[in-house]
């Protein structure tokens, strides 16, 4: 990756970030950790490996995203309303009553959202779909999913990991937000992952680590994951919860946490100063 | 309501002091120990407390086994996850088992409010309703919530309970007592009675009667915190003192409070019947004000149902 691309890629996430901070700050309370935690991800997919086209969201053979956690919608808006997906005005109506926004990603009502979720767990099943959809298709594309670290306490998503390599779906390809925290605590406190990437060799999918805040580490994996010809590809991602905010970062409390619009304004001129 | 203390608190409290008399009492989290506000029952009773992660339908199955070796859990999540995630591990190791798990739904309906529509359970009541023989009850206040509780862990057998995490509400007198499967009247009347059940429409429902009484309109209010095994001797009662109901829910009308009183009437003793509560829709985001006048769970619209089955009855 070329020193441009990196830069171009670093001075997006930070317009990203802000966006996102800027959004739940606006309202007052909302899952800022888990959202932050994804933005370099957000940000390779949606500007540098997605096929897609915001003035035709619904382009039949377009790359689809599903963001399982849908908790970290905000951090998705951001990106959509960046793309011109919808007004940027929007993101100042994030849960208000009559919304389009609602706190978790919801494909009903937010264009270019390709999956509806929030009751964690259901993603990567629903990604399999879209996959398997596609391939008796003949579609040439790739289904992105991302997933929590909490999230993978639950069964579903292990249904899902033998499923997805049985039916060898090379054109999927998925993420693990492994920022170590869920919401009662650590992960390792309140349900131990143990050796996550031995689980997913285990379930016989080609498995990946990353820096999950490092463009060149994360390009190489997505570059790797392209090329995989009859596996699915889970690239885990070791990232910080809240990455970003001052406030937030690395702090256990930062899964649903209220703070003030004054605290976002802060958050985001730190984060312009960072970046000179 | 709100200045209250949260009914969290009443729960955590409850189910230390339980605890302490009780050893079989364990407590059970999805990684929801902060929202459900048990972290003192974890530093209070660190070997009674086990939490999950976020796989809910792991923790009915455990529960299940633990029921099946003499303990009495009581796990936690939001409504919806605890109810339609836990389905059939909840209706099948612990329900048909005949086990003795208390099951207990959070955050129920619109209090759900900015976690939006994944997290709004309109159906919860509903679905546990449907399970044989299962107790299914939602209280008001935090002096029935208490008193329920203890009966509930008394009660043998599965119960599946809806509560309001945050903010509480006093309408009983500390002294009060109540029973499992008895309604309570909070309000005689003559002209139409008011059922309803939970922290929400409770309120609600007692303040659509101040409304009326102010236009002589004389309304009883029952609070329905059980609604199965429903009070049968209550509504009939009921329906021969007034003959026109309005049913006031924070759930869908379909296979709750409202089918469970229609079911009665219709059974036992016909009468007029209109149902407050949310009509066949999914939930969605807001806060607490905007989504009681988006599903109509107002003090107002119970009223307007109530003089409109009054005109009804007239005619
Ligand atoms: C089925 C289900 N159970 C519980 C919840 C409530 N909940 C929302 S986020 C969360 C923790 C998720 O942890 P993780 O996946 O690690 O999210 P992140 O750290 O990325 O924010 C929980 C328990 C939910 N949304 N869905
Ligand atoms: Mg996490």
């Amino acid at each position: 990756m070329d020193e441009n691309t990196l830069q171009e890629l670093k001075d997006t996430a930070r317009r990203i970030r802000a966006l996102t901070i800027d959004q739940i700050g606006y309202f007052g309370v909302g899952h800022i950790g888990g959202a932050l935690s994804i933005v370099e991800a957000l940000t390779i997919l949606y500007y540098r490996h997605m096929n897609i086209d915001p003035q035709n969201p619904a382009k039949r053979d377009r790359d689809q995203f599903i963001l399982s956690k849908g908790h970290a919608g905000p951090a998705l808006y951001s990106v959509l309303a960046d793309k011109g997906y919808f007004p940027q005005e929007w993101l100042h109506t994030l849960n208000v009553g009559g919304t389009r926004l609602p706190s978790h990603a919801d494909m009903v009502r937010t264009p270019g959202i390709d999956m509806t979720a929030g009751s964690l767990g259901q993603g990567l099943s629903a990604g399999i779909g879209k996959a398997l959809g596609h391939r008796i298709d003949g579609i040439d594309s790739k289904i992105y999913v991302i997933i929590g670290d909490g999230e993978s306490n639950e069964g579903q998503v292990w249904e899902a990991a033998m499923s997805a390599s049985h039916y060898k779906l090379n054109n999927l390809i998925a993420f693990t937000d492994y920022n170590k925290m869920q919401i009662d605590g650590y992960t390792q406190d309140i349900m131990d992952l143990d050796d996550l990437n031995a689980k997913w060799v285990g379930f016989g999918w080609n498995v990946l680590r990353v820096d999950g805040h490092s463009f060149p580490a994360l390009n190489r994996a997505i570059c790797k994951a392209k090329e995989e010809k009859c596996r699915p590809t889970m690239i885990i991602m070791d990232t910080i919860k809240g990455k970003g905010a001052y406030f937030a970062e690395g702090n256990l409390g930062n899964h649903n946490m209220p703070f003030d619009y004054d605290t976002a304004k802060e958050a985001i001129a730190r984060l312009e100063k960072g970046a000179e | 309501m709100g200045k209250e203390k949260d009914m969290r608190a009443t729960y955590n409290d409850t189910l230390i002091d339980l605890a302490a008399s009780d050893e079989r009492i364990v407590l059970m989290e999805a990684d929801l120990m902060n929202a459900s506000g048990t972290v003192t029952f974890k530093s209070t009773y660190p070997e009674r407390f086990f939490d999950m992660g976020v796989a809910e339908a792991n923790m009915a199955g455990v529960a299940a086994g633990l029921s099946s070796v003499g303990k009495i859990p009581f796990a936690a999540s939001f409504a919806p996850f605890a109810s339609r995630k836990t389905y059939d591990q909840f209706f099948i190791s612990a329900n048909y088992a005949h086990l003795n798990v208390k099951m207990v739904g959070t955050d129920p309906g619109i209090t759900a409010q900015v976690n939006g529509g994944t997290h709004m359970s309109f159906e919860d009541g509903g679905l546990m309703r449907n399970i044989p023989g299962l107790v299914v009850f939602e209280p008001c206040d935090n002096v029935s919530l208490e008193k329920l509780i203890r009966k509930a862990a008394e009660y043998e057998g599965c119960t599946y309970m809806r509560l309001h995490r945050k903010g509480g509400n006093i309408i009983y007198k500390e002294d009060d007592e109540f029973e499992l499967g008895k309604g309570v009247v909070l309000r005689d009347g003559s002209d139409v009675t008011l059922v309803a059940t939970g922290l929400v429409m409770v309120a609600e429902a007692l303040e659509a009667a101040d409304e009326l009484k102010k236009e002589g309109i004389s309304a009883a209010v029952i609070d329905m915190h059980t609604v199965k095994p429903i009070d049968r001797e209550l509504i009939v009662k009921y329906a021969q003192k007034t003959g026109a109901f309005v049913t006031c829910e924070n759930h869908q009308v379909v296979n709750f409070l409202g089918s469970a009183v229609a079911e009665v009437l219709v059974e036992e003793h016909p009468a007029l019947l209109k149902r407050v509560g949310v009509q066949d829709e999914f939930g969605e985001v807001g806060k607490l004000d905007y989504l009681k006048k988006r599903y109509g769970l107002t003090a107002a619209n119970i009223a307007d149902n109530a003089r409109a089955i009054l005109t009804q009855k007239k005619q």
